[in-house]
């Protein structure tokens, strides 16, 4: 090894100087926690008497003689299976849409982006009173063109697809994404693409998604992340009914720990969900080089 | 990477070629469908008003009307009480205040380091800052949860406040990767002139820094004006309650008796974020599209 020099000394501590904030807080806030969490899973733990060692009967009793846990799990993947496709293919059109030479763009651009701007509270409150079956706009709208509405929230079979429709009102920051994408496409390949006879379908199939697909590959993994963190709506608007049928997994763990107060359990809970996301992330990631498509990026250089 | 959001003069021709006869009614038939789903965005909030306004009696009228007399303007100073807005909002600005203050420092100073410093192990501690962000934060929870307990910080603003000092993982990145686009040249030049490094990060690099730093404080503003989870977990007392939270206790009292009282509430908490919307709609496309194509 080569000795450092004084100056590379000095420069040496004044790194560490400056990421100081980050590496205490690194340790305090997510090494230490991270490494108790595997600890708490493993023990019966209330917060009256300090934790006790209970090996994997935590996690047995999940797996074995816990109905709630598996419906939590079915909930959220139902969500996930039909929220997240649903809103990719929509706010793919809809950027498709804003695409184009349009005046008064930036008005719609704020339009479509307005309602994500809305605290989560105010949105699910509103939404509550929208889904509203007797007196709420939806189904007096419904019953203007002469059809009956569902009971929206309080039905096992609609709870899930009206929180996805309330999903679709925040899909603004997405579009954003995908219409900042799709600006980035140069305009030469669908030139040539016209003198080939492309037809419009072969040119959404063969360039724009392929040329986009870094931002699709983005939005994919932060919505499957969000997916498993559904609480609020759930908390607010159903509290997971009716009958469990909008038990969302986050609302479940925010139950074990925060209401019965068993933070072992809760600690298991969260450990399956911590590899259920892993599982996923890691999925579009390892996929990602067979459909996501970073022009001039050499292999090897791929930044996560 | 490599898509940059360059605006190209002519951005009509995914669906018809520039020259197509077709392209006027094309461009007709769009003008119709994006006006026609601007509505659809926009019908839930014209309710969310008209029944703010609506009285106690009104709000149950079948078929509900869009403007029913009397207005009552009369909900918002009545929500204001009821929900006591001012001690709600100086509880809430406390934690954003303090928050923001905590990121942009914090956050700054490490990403400094990172970008512009050259030290043993930059490369790996980086990795570890990133792998930071894809950690799902549910595992977290409780360890935190107890440590917060142990210091008594339960039913104090501190929990919300303290850990953004800390840097935060995914603002770092972000200011990192704008570091890393001043030139280095001003840094060799500010050293001539007898600068350190923290006069470099102080006067050159933060005042050449400001829309990401600008960016970097509107999503921490929003994140914490509108946050429940975070609350909801760590304030118990009604004098701690923030906006949402205070709107969600509401609620919970007056279930779905008063909805002209929720909306009115749901309509008070929404404001500050959409003035900060107006005002600075640039950063947040900005922001979105950065943080977007950079993941």
């Amino acid at each position: 090894m080569l000795k450092m020099s004084k100056m590379e000394i000095k420069e040496n501590i004044w790194g560490y100087i400056f990421i100081l904030p980050w590496i205490i807080g690194f340790l305090w806030l997510f090494l230490g926690p991270f490494v108790s969490a595997i600890y708490l899973s493993f023990t019966r733990y209330t917060m009256i008497q300090p934790p006790r060692w209970i090996g994997f009967r935590n996690y047995i009793r999940l797996f074995t003689d816990d109905p709630l846990f598996v419906k939590a799990l079915i909930v959220t993947f139902k969500y996930a299976a039909i929220s997240v496709p649903l809103h990719l293919i929509i706010s793919i059109m809809l950027a498709l849409l804003l695409n184009q030479k349009i005046k008064g763009m930036t008005l719609y651009r704020t339009i479509y982006y307005l309602p994500s701007i809305l605290p989560g509270m105010s949105v699910w409150l509103l939404w509550a009173w929208l889904f509203d079956p007797t007196f709420g706009l939806f189904n007096n709208m419904l019953l203007t063109i002469g059809i009956k509405g569902p009971n929206w929230l309080g039905s096992t079979s609609w709870v899930i697809p009206s929180i996805v429709i309330m999903g679709l009102w925040g899909i603004g920051p997405r579009t954003i994404i995908y219409l900042a994408a799709l600006q980035g496409v140069p305009q030469e390949l669908y030139d040539s693409a016209e003198v080939d006879g492309a037809g419009i379908l072969r040119r959404l199939w063969s360039i724009t998604l392929p040329m986009i697909s870094p931002a699709i590959f983005f939005n994919l993994t932060m919505s499957i992340i969000g997916t498993f963190q559904v609480f609020g709506a759930a908390y607010t608007m159903t509290e997971g009914g009716p009958n469990n049928a909008s038990l969302f997994y986050q609302l479940y763990l925010y139950r074990k720990a925060f209401e019965d107060f068993r933070m072992g359990y809760a600690s298991a809970l969260a450990w399956i969900i911590f590899f259920i996301i892993m599982f996923f992330t890691l999925l579009v990631i390892r996929s990602s080089s067979m459909w996501v498509y970073y022009e001039g990026l050499k292999k090897g250089k791929g930044k996560i | 990477m490599s898509i940059k959001p360059v605006m190209k003069k002519n951005k009509i021709s995914f669906w018809f070629s520039r020259k197509s006869v077709r392209h006027k009614i094309w461009l007709g038939i769009v003008y119709v469908i994006i006006s026609l789903i601007a509505i659809i965005f926009l019908v839930p909030l014209v309710w969310m008003i008209s029944s703010s306004l609506k009285s106690g009696g009104n709000i149950f009228k079948l078929p509900p009307e869009w403007i029913s007399r009397p207005l009552m303007f009369s909900n918002y100073p009545k929500v204001w009480k009821i929900m006591n807005i001012p001690l709600a909002t100086k509880n809430t600005l406390i934690i954003t205040v303090l928050s923001m203050f905590g990121v942009l420092l914090s956050s700054s100073m490490t990403a400094y380091g990172f970008a512009r410093i050259r030290f043993k192990g930059s490369n790996v501690l980086f990795l570890v800052v990133l792998a930071t962000i894809m950690i799902p934060s549910q595992v977290l929870l409780i360890p935190r949860y107890i440590i917060f307990k142990i210091l008594h910080w339960i039913d104090t603003f501190k929990p919300l406040i303290v850990p953004s000092f800390f840097g935060s993982a995914f603002y770092i990145f972000l200011m990192r990767q704008f570091f890393l686009t001043i030139p280095f040249e001003l840094d060799d030049a500010a050293r001539i002139d007898g600068y350190g490094h923290f006069g470099i990060y102080w006067k050159i690099i933060l005042p050449l820094s400001k829309p990401v730093l600008a960016t970097a404080a509107i999503f921490t503003f929003m994140g914490q004006w509108t946050a429940f989870f975070g609350p909801l977990i760590y304030l118990h007392s009604p004098a701690k309650r923030t906006l949402v939270l205070s709107l969600s206790t509401f609620r919970g009292v007056y279930y779905t008796s008063s909805w002209q009282l929720i909306m009115a509430g749901s309509i008070l908490i929404a404001v500050p974020s959409m003035l900060v919307f107006f005002f600075a709609q640039k950063y947040f496309v900005q922001g979105i599209t950065l943080t977007g194509l950079k993941g």
